[in-house]
């Protein structure tokens, strides 16, 4: 099926802050910021597996919530904020999310583990001492077809855990 | 039980590596890959962007049956953005993954075969420009008659889905006999007949198959991609394209999951290679979902038949197996499928005599292969239930019925495979106690229940996919200066571990950190040849040749060391980074300064090793299929709750037991019972690879019913139940380490033990899976209505077997040659005869 | 990766620019809230509309107005928003429920209350990429002439898939459409058809921008979903209740629905009259349950087998007015949609 191109969009331009970042990214008007990302601002970290919002790989976070970057258009991202895995470690140092999942077997093959981890992320963020039942349905966006999801939520309890005394410590 | 001895080559106890301690093997670690998965810099094939890279997209058959009698691309060619059409008479040689079945083209010549077989591929400066030309790829069809399923394959001999095989539209027909099985039902108390049907299903995983193809600035030829058989995949390749071997590079990127949906050589890898050379650039694709479903390559659908005979205290007299495959449009692995079908019954419980029967037909629809379990899968569902209805017809306890039958370790079984340890008994104790069985098993509430079902999987196939006399697997290392060490082989990361098996091998042997090793794997140009990731082959073959290499590596290292600290080389240990006098702890070097001294030895340090599994005992025409250095076991209970006005079933909780030798890295191990547990439970419960054949008066279409994530349903984080993972040791002498399989095994009692839960629960049998409420409310209907209290396939349709081969099994003084066939012994056998394994 | 389809973009700042934009472009010219229904359509080639404009620019379309008398709800609320807030529960409790139970926290983060009414209706032969619609040689609802549900039939049987609508219907909900040339009131059933094609009123010019509802006070609701899975999965069936209920638990007023049993919800007008003045015992539950059951004509076209779908309708209906009536519906409500109710 050809869609004609239409003459008064060749490329968009929006202005967006990408991990604290401010950048500026030209792409093809038809693009969702999915694709944005991965192939117009180099950042593959964000996954996908399906493009039609059904299995949640491509999981980022929009002004701080968890959504699906297959279906944002590039365009309604200007002056947005959005998070990708790439942005969730500080100054070289793994987030305690990142360092869970890498020590508790939550990662097998890694290619859902992005979305997971921006969505735990989020879940952590606004319910610090989230329960199982939370974490469960707060990852009941994101398919992941390896881990069975058991160590994953260990993993996010165990993260949770250590942030609680990072911050414990930090008063 | 007449058992046949067979002494253990090597006890893992004398193994020089394994004295004394472990600092890495069974210590939970953070595996060596996990930075780069939990940060999102695993390189995957569609990660992977290069300049003027081009975009390829293919053009797909909409008939299920036809003939192409002509192509016309020239509009698409012209289309603004296009760089190259392609089409089947640029790739006309044909391929595939057996040498008994080269019955694939990388784009469909003349003829099609399902719906999604590709015809065509457009490569373009856009992916969507790639998209929006194949709408103007003119092709002109002669529809053929559809073939649906097994038994319409059966009836319909014409028009033929492929000009070989059996017959018609028989792909494979096998008969094995092993001992003289009408006797052996003779001389049972009961004998019992049931047939089940399994379900189809797919690998679904989460990233679709992608490869980046370029002409390298030698003008040679390198592909990425996710695969999990890079070397497969090369042979191929070289096959089609006509190129020296030497010219491709195959280089496989870490797979977002594989599950077996990513071994065969596929269509879309030819395709970008060939454009690749043509165009002179980059070329990607990265296939869709429901491209992704058109690979397919998952479970074959299986109409199976037990007879079996058992004496009134449990023990079976015979049984005799009949299965009839769906195999879909191509072979793929379907030959290997069809003997595993029939392989392995024998491997969990003695069972004196058996026969077995299988048939795979070719259908109009995407080809079936190896998903975890490959073919074994299915009839140990069918095995599982039965001995469920067994245990309650001579009233013993399922559980107890089991222990009294559970083969013996190191046992020569009636078809010939070789046992190892076996653990079973200890698995089943295992999940009685952990979930209260005995407390539990028809004495829950109505509408709660519990059911308990075994299984057994192959360490590895003893065979690789085409007959030749080399190690199945290589490792080099390569140790410098600094101390790093670096490992080349050809094993794929999947997901499952396979980078950490062979670090976590070498840093015990050589005492130091796996994160001090660098990993060259999945790469044909820079490792020796690992055949791939399938079968559970990786642990022991990859990391018994691993174990070799470092072992090597140690003892040109503890020769210059023991000269330089002059001690015996014997009392030297490799720890913490340095070699010292384990009679005398501060006489030591660190371990960069050890290879040094070995270097100004010896040269340049590089090892290698490599694995070539035991020869097996079971020498007739199919043994090919089955043996394995070892097998794995496991045992699972299931507790379910079922709803007796809806049927709606939920499963909370799950206990499961795994006879896994020893654990290499225990998180890894538990993730793989756990994950296996999950897909196990979704194809239990809600997954279908299923079809719709439209109304034959309007249409001859035959589609997949839904090719989406949406549709074919993957269990969510809210469907997991809670899982209770216990790790059965006793180290297995074959096993590096002691380690056994792990990713397969685990998934098989899964099905049969909800089944068998659900008829503690409400008491109806659903001898079919998936379990849905729909049937269950079904077989609810028959039981009110005094009928027979089941749900499932009533009928085993009528099949031409073929003569059976004749093989005595070892207690009635067998050789493991059929006696009705010639002997075959030892010899190579020649390749097209070959049964292949996988 | 599946692309989308090349169209232009239009970001109106206010209602009026918005209204303009539509005005006589018929459905060439689409509005894009959520984009969670939508933009996978274009995908896969059901949709192409030429142009697509945003409304996440247009100002007060998530805006919530409380009274006593009436609520607004913005149709550009995210069902997020509203599964969360708990002013929507107690007389609203189905709108939550249905919210929150809307395919996965992810999508209802974008997913808004006015899409999710305006939402396609669905179809296993129609939510498929170009290509599997071509090799069935498409059907009625697109590009084709066959409806292969029911191939004698002349009308769509595409399935109404919105769980807001048979909640907000069960609680007399009316909308508000905005058009260049004026606006209107629909109440929420009225707004649907029994036709998988046309199967709303909304106008292509239309902008639905609220929903608005009257005081339910003394009211009490409940929303119940079929899907196979607890997350992901659109209903394949779905019973939302409202009843009014007197101190001595008499029925005074009762709005039964069946949703994603025809290609619109479906107002269970015969069980509901049924209750009046009746209470809710086991006998006259069961009684309700089987008169809305019988309005529900599923089709095989969704997950399920669709004799089985028809044959849960009244457990369904029965789970709804139980926990209307009070009982703990904690155990069900648990296993059938797998969340946890703590």
């Amino acid at each position: 099926m050809i869609t004609l191109p239409v003459a008064s969009q060749k490329t968009s331009h929006v202005r967006m802050t990408l991990n604290g970042e401010q950048v500026d990214v030209s792409f093809a008007p038809y693009k969702t910021l999915l694709e944005v990302l991965r192939e117009d601002l180099g950042h593959t970290g964000t996954k996908h597996g399906c493009e039609l919002g059904e299995c949640g790989a491509c999981a980022v976070l929009l002004d701080g919530k968890p959504v699906l970057s297959c279906l944002v258009l590039g365009v309604e991202c200007d002056s947005r904020n959005v998070l990708t895995v790439e942005g969730l470690g500080l100054e070289g140092t793994l987030h305690p999310l990142q360092d869970a999942f890498a020590d508790l077997g939550a990662a097998q093959c890694g290619y859902c583990t992005p979305a997971i981890l921006v969505t735990a992320k989020s879940l952590l963020d606004q319910h610090p001492h989230a329960t199982r039942d939370q974490i469960r349905a707060a990852l009941s966006g994101v398919l992941c077809r390896c881990t069975g999801y058991l160590q994953i939520f260990e993993a996010v309890e165990s993260a949770m855990v250590k942030i609680a005394q990072q911050n414990g410590s930090a008063r | 039980m007449p058992i046949q001895k067979d002494s253990p080559e090597r006890p893992a106890k004398d193994s020089p590596a394994s004295a004394g301690e472990f600092r890495v093997i069974g210590v939970p670690r953070r595996r060596v890959d996990a930075r780069a998965k939990v940060t999102g810099q695993t390189r995957f094939a569609d990660d992977i962007f290069l300049p003027r890279i081009a975009h390829c997209k293919l053009l797909r058959s909409p008939h299920p049956h036809a003939r192409i009698r002509k192509i016309d691309t020239s509009r698409a060619l012209a289309h603004p953005g296009v760089y190259l059409v392609l089409t089947g008479k640029d790739l006309p040689i044909e391929y595939g993954i057996l040498p008994v079945s080269q019955d694939e083209q990388a784009l469909c010549l003349d003829h099609v075969r399902h719906v999604g077989d590709p015809i065509a591929a457009v490569i373009a400066r856009e992916e969507l420009t790639a998209f929006e030309a194949l709408d103007l790829i003119d092709v002109d069809y002669e529809i053929l008659a559809t073939i649906s399923d097994p038994e319409e394959a059966l009836a319909t001999p014409e028009p033929r889905i492929h000009e070989y095989g059996e017959e018609g539209n028989i792909h494979k027909r096998v008969a094995l006999e092993f001992g003289d099985v009408e006797k052996s039902f003779a001389e049972a108390d009961e004998i019992f007949e049931d047939i089940f049907f399994y379900q189809g299903s797919t690998h679904l995983p989460i990233e679709q198959h992608a490869a980046v193809a370029i002409k390298d600035p030698e003008g040679k030829l390198t592909i990425w991609s996710s695969t999990q058989t890079p070397h497969y995949l090369h042979r191929a390749l070289a096959k089609v394209l006509q190129m020296p071997p030497a010219h491709i590079r195959v280089s496989a990127t870490p797979n977002g999951g594989g599950f077996g949906g990513k071994s065969d050589p596929f269509n879309h890898e030819i395709v970008v290679a060939k454009a690749a050379l043509l165009l002179d650039r980059p070329v990607k694709i990265c296939l869709t979902r429901e491209e992704v479903f058109y690979c397919h390559r998952g479970r074959h659908p299986v109409l199976m038949k037990f007879k079996t005979g058992v004496k009134k205290d449990g023990a079976i007299t015979g049984m005799h197996l009949q299965t009839l495959i769906d195999g879909g449009g191509y072979g793929s692995y379907g030959v290997a499928s069809t003997f595993y079908t029939g392989a392995l019954q024998t491997t969990t419980y003695h069972i004196p005599r058996y026969r077995f029967e299988g048939c795979r037909t070719f259908t109009n629809k995407p080809p079936c292969g190896p998903k975890r379990g490959h073919g074994t899968v299915q009839p140990r569902f069918g095995q599982e239930v039965q001995l469920d209805k067994i245990a309650e017809k001579l009233k013993i306890d399922p559980a107890d019925l089991r222990l009294r039958i559970v083969e013996s370790p190191n046992t020569v079984t009636a078809n010939y495979l070789r046992l190892s340890t076996v653990n079973l008994s200890e698995c089943i104790r295992r999940v009685v106690k952990t979930s209260d069985w005995k407390e539990k098993f028809r004495k829950l509430p109505e509408g709660r229940g519990v059911g308990l079902a075994c299984s057994a999987y192959l360490t590895g196939a003893g065979l690789a996919i085409y007959w030749n006399k080399m190690p199945q697997s290589g490792v080099q290392l390569k140790l410098d200066r600094g101390g790093g060490v670096a490992i080349f082989c050809g094993a794929t990361e999947i997901g499952q571990g396979s980078d950490d098996v062979l670090a976590g091998i070498v840093a015990e042997v050589l005492g130091i950190d796996t994160f001090d090793i660098r990993l060259f794997t999945g790469d044909t140009d820079l490792g020796p040849v690992d055949l791939g990731s399938y079968s559970s082959r990786v642990t022991i073959m990859a990391g018994n040749a691993a174990l070799q290499a470092a072992e090597r590596a140690r003892e040109l290292l503890a020769e210059a060391v023991a000269i330089r600290l002059e001690v015996p080389k014997e009392r030297l240990r490799f720890a913490e980074k340095s070699v010292f006098d384990s009679a005398a702890p501060e006489k030591r070097v660190p371990f960069h300064e050890a290879v040094c001294l070995a270097e100004a030895r010896f040269g340049t340090i590089g090892t290698v090793g490599s694995y070539t599994p035991p020869k097996s005992p079971a020498l007739y025409k199919g043994g090919g299929v089955g043996p394995s250095p070892t097998y794995s076991y496991t045992a699972a209970v299931i507790e379910v709750a079922v709803n007796p006005l809806t049927g709606w079933i939920t499963v909370p909780k799950i206990w499961i037991a795994h006879d896994i030798g020893r654990p290499l890295n225990p998180p890894l191990v538990r993730g793989q019972v756990e994950g296996s547990v999950y897909m196990g439970l979704g194809e239990a419960l809600m997954e279908e690879q299923e079809f719709r054949r439209l109304p034959k008066k309007l249409s001859h279409a035959l589609v997949h019913k839904f090719p989406s994530m949406l549709e074919y349903k993957s269990p969510t984080s809210l469907d997991m139940p809670e899982v209770v993972t216990e790790l059965v040791e006793e180290p297995d002498p074959r096993g590096p380490f002691g380690a056994k399989e792990v990713g397969q095994g685990p998934l098989l009692p899964i099905m049969p033990a909800v089944a068998n839960a659900v008829y503690d629960a409400i008491g109806v049998r659903i001898d079919e899976v998936p379990i849905t409420p729909e049937k269950i409310v079904k077989a609810l209907a028959e039981k009110r209505a005094g009928r027979d209290p089941r749900y499932g396939p009533s009928h085993f349709p009528h099949v031409d077997w073929p003569e059976a081969l004749r093989v005595p099994p070892p207690w009635e003084g067998g050789d493991g040659n059929a006696v009705n066939d010639v002997p075959r012994h030892s010899k190579p056998r020649p390749e097209k005869e070959k049964v292949l394994s996988s | 990766m599946m692309r989308l389809p090349l169209f232009e973009f239009r970001a109106p700042r206010t209602l009026d620019e918005a209204a303009r934009i539509l005005d006589g472009q018929g459905p060439n010219t689409m509005p894009l809230a959520g984009g969670t229904d939508l933009l996978p359509n274009m995908k896969r080639r059901q949709q192409v509309p030429r142009t697509l404009m945003s409304l996440r620019y247009v100002e007060g379309l998530n805006q919530v107005q409380w009274s006593d008398s009436a609520s607004r709800l913005g149709a550009c609320l995210t069902l997020t928003d509203v599964a969360e807030d708990p002013r929507f529960r107690n007389g609203m409790t189905a709108l939550s429920q249905a919210a929150a139970l809307v395919a996965t926290p992810h999508i209802r983060n974008m997913a808004t209350l006015g899409g999710n009414l305006c939402l396609d209706t669905r179809c296993n032969y129609y939510d498929q990429n170009y290509e599997w619609r071509k090799a069935i040689d498409f059907c009625l609802k697109k590009d084709g002439t066959i409806c292969w549900v029911a191939p004698g039939s002349r009308k769509c049987v595409a399935v109404s898939s919105t769980d807001t609508a048979p909640a907000l219907i069960a609680l007399g909900a009316r909308v508000r459409l905005v058009s260049r040339s004026g606006e209107r009131e629909v109440t929420l059933s009225e707004l649907y058809n029994n036709d998988g094609i046309n199967y709303i009123r909304r106008r292509p010019d239309e902008i639905l921008v609220e929903v608005l509802l009257d005081s339910l006070h003394g009211w009490k609701s409940s929303y119940w979903k079929l899907r196979r899975r607890g997350s992901f999965d659109f209903p394949v069936l779905s019973v939302a209740a409202a009843a009014r209920l007197s101190r001595q638990a008499v029925v005074e007023d009762a709005r039964i629905v069946v949703g994603s049993a025809a290609s619109r919800p479906l107002v269970a007008d015969g069980a509901s009259k049924f209750l009046l003045g009746r209470s809710l015992n086991s006998e006259t539950i069961a009684e309700a349950a089987g008169l809305a059951a019988r309005i529900a004509k599923p089709l095989d076209n969704t997950d399920f087998d669709m004799t089985w779908r028809k044959r849960v309708t009244a457990e369904f209906v029965t789970y709804a007015l139980r926990e209307l009536r009070g009982d703990d519906m904690h155990v069900e409500r648990g296993s059938l949609t797998r969340h946890s109710f703590e």
